[in-house]
């Protein structure tokens, strides 16, 4: 009670003086520490260096990794199996519970469509722009425009597109939102965009496109900056039209990076929450696995459910891992 | 010498050829599209309520309003229940600044070890790390919750104490880190790996340990690759929701930005007045640092993902 008493009367100086002295003592810490292993280590004899090593700069990393990723997916694998509050076991009921609620199916459905239009269009628009970009003069302002939503939040890129996509409910007043107005400059009536199913997930999915499309264009455009001039050039003298370049030549000649694009995407769109949960909140069939997951084990409190989602999001990904991992390992043993 | 003066004409060549004036317009139509509705967000933050509530900022144009009023509202103005942006404005900053500093550390350490030690299973430890890059934030967030609540005990022995963090920052800095080491790891790796093999031998001759040859020659050497990095972690931190949401325990007291203007889209989800500008406060910062440093930020893209 005296606590309560005492926060009240806390002004937003007094608790952002705090945070700051706990900022400072946390660095300050960090760095005598870094600073005072170093001294000690380096003074150490050649042979104590040689264990020494490990333990200054591989350990910490090793630890946090094992503490921090390895542990806990073994935890929400055994917490997947098991009831709300992680006491019993319950086999596979979670995961029933997942394929047959229809609520949860679409939510599957959902993931699923982002999972496939969000990579492709990003892609397309991306690699459509580096080519279109690739032999101009002065590129840097078109790219930097479209390459700007990668510096901003997915929650201020929810707001803006919130801010777009406004309807408003009362015929007398004008419209705020963008895409009303556009709608009813041509003689349309615009819907309730976010509130409409299905074309609301459509609607949001753009939102994602919108960010990603630049991390695309900057990565294909420097891999097509590899492409040898003499090739295209030679394409150019057999009289090839410029998409027919684009297709037989450069896309064959940048497949690899290509390949790496579509997974960088597919994977941050699995685990995409924050569009949908500033946009809808999950609401009106717009959900995806990553925002359910948080509901479920934050919101609902159950455990179980909220694990077996996590599970499946991470199955989903397992392709995409050993893809890369064999790309990984392929590019290696050519170098 | 003629060779490079010729490619050089080759590509001055090709510069004219291929440039098409269609493909120029086309991909100018695309960047505008792309900026305007940001674009949109800022007008809009600079109007009068009255006004954006009233109006498309289109109209502004033609009707030119400006008042700062919203961000002197959203900025200043709060209860201690709902304190004002401002507050949250510095806990981004105290969450951001070690989120960055603690995992670009560890990595680079860890990084140096994998590319220069001799150890048995180095390469299955490193494909491992790599592949830790795509374990879902969302797998760990329950388990790794009640670490830091309650410890962690196996049977009656007790590994790690309760550390009675919850509520502070320190949670949300360990996230960070942990989420951050595999990425951070992988791109460092790369780089530090490619220092030449030489340069190294040659200290190792001269009677350097791993810890000089550490100080003297593998760091001043990645400076570029940690700039990168650097860029590419801040972002991520600072535009984060997820992990401020979870491991921010509820606390206004050390809530980011981004979990403030969530709940804000929540509580009052159409007071654009407040929204727009609170938004803009939030995009603010990344912005600036991204057109400052975009070069670095593109360098540190392209050593994570171009491939031959």
């Amino acid at each position: 009670m005296q606590f309560a008493i005492f926060a009240a009367r806390k002004t937003p100086w007094d608790i952002i003086g705090e945070n700051f002295t706990l900022l400072a003592a946390a660095l300050l810490a960090f760095a005598s520490v870094v600073v005072v292993l170093f001294l000690v280590a380096g003074r150490a004899t050649v042979r104590a260096q040689e264990w020494l090593k490990y333990l200054v700069f591989l350990v910490p990393a090793l630890l946090l990794l094992l503490v921090g990723l390895i542990y806990p997916t073994i935890r929400t694998i055994i917490f997947s199996f098991m009831d709300a509050k992680s006491e019993n076991f319950v086999g596979l009921d979670n995961y029933v519970w997942a394929f047959t609620i229809p609520e949860i199916l679409v939510v599957l459905r959902n993931t699923a469509v982002w999972v496939f239009l969000v990579p492709f269009f990003s892609t397309a628009i991306g690699l459509s722009i580096a080519y279109m970009t690739d032999h101009m003069k002065r590129p840097n302002i078109i790219k930097s425009l479209i390459f700007m939503p990668m510096a901003i939040s997915f929650v201020g890129a929810g707001v803006i597109w919130r801010f777009m996509y406004y309807f408003e409910p009362n015929e007398k007043r004008a419209d705020i939102g963008l895409l009303s107005a556009i709608v009813k400059s041509f003689g349309g009536t615009p819907p309730n965009w976010l509130l409409e199913s299905p074309g609301n997930t459509y609607l949001l999915i753009a939102v994602m496109v919108w960010i990603q499309t630049g991390f695309a264009m900057v990565v294909l455009s420097a891999a097509m900056k590899n492409v040898p001039d003499e090739i295209v050039e030679a394409a150019m003298l057999d009289g090839a039209t410029p998409i027919k370049r684009l297709v037989r030549v450069t896309i064959p000649m940048i497949r690899a990076t290509l390949v790496v694009v579509l997974t960088t995407i597919i994977i941050g769109t699995l685990k995409v929450f924050d569009i949908v949960r500033t946009m809808t909140g999950g609401n009106f069939q717009t959900n995806v696995i990553a925002n359910e997951m948080y509901s479920q084990a934050f919101r609902q409190m159950n455990y179980g459910t909220g694990s077996a989602l996590a599970i499946i999001l991470f199955v989903a990904m397992i392709p995409v891992i050993i893809y890369n991992i064999r790309q990984l390992r392929l590019e290696r043993t050519e170098r | 010498m003629t060779a490079s003066a010729a490619s050089v004409r080759a590509k001055g060549r090709a510069k004219n050829i291929f440039s098409s004036p269609i493909a120029s317009a086309a991909a100018w139509i695309i960047a505008v599209v792309w900026t305007v509705p940001t674009f949109g967000l800022l007008v809009s933050s600079i109007r009068p309520e009255k006004d954006i509530n009233s109006s498309g900022w289109w109209t502004f144009f033609s009707d030119p309003n400006i008042s700062f009023e919203n961000y002197q509202k959203v900025l200043f103005e709060g209860t201690t229940t709902n304190p004002p942006l401002f507050q949250f404005f510095f806990n981004s900053l105290a969450v951001t600044l070690p989120a960055v500093i603690f995992p670009i550390t560890l990595a680079v350490f860890a990084a140096y070890a994998l590319a220069w030690f001799d150890f048995r299973g180095r390469d299955a430890l490193f494909f491992g790390i790599f592949a830790l890059q795509v374990v879902p934030l969302q797998l760990t967030l329950v388990p790794l919750l009640q670490l830091f609540a309650k410890g962690l005990q196996i049977g009656d022995v007790t590994i790690i104490p309760d550390l009675g963090i919850t509520g502070t920052y320190i949670p949300i800095w360990i996230a960070h880190t942990i989420f951050a080491l595999p990425l951070a790891i992988f791109l460092l790796h790369n780089f530090i790996s490619q220092i030449p093999k030489e340069l190294i031998e040659a200290a190792r001759v001269d009677g350097a340990g791993p810890f000089t040859l550490f100080s003297k020659i593998v760091l001043p050497l990645s400076v570029p690759a940690i700039a990168s990095f650097l860029i590419f972690q801040f972002l991520w931190v600072w535009n984060d929701l997820l992990v401020g949401l979870t491991f921010g325990a509820g606390s206004k007291e050390v809530a980011p930005m981004t979990v403030r203007i969530a709940e804000m889209v929540g509580t009052r989800g159409s007071g654009w007045e407040v929204l727009t500008a609170g938004a803009f406060i939030s995009m603010a910062v990344p912005l600036i640092v991204f057109f400052a440093l975009q070069r670095y930020f593109v360098r540190g893209l392209l050593a994570g993902s171009v491939k031959g």
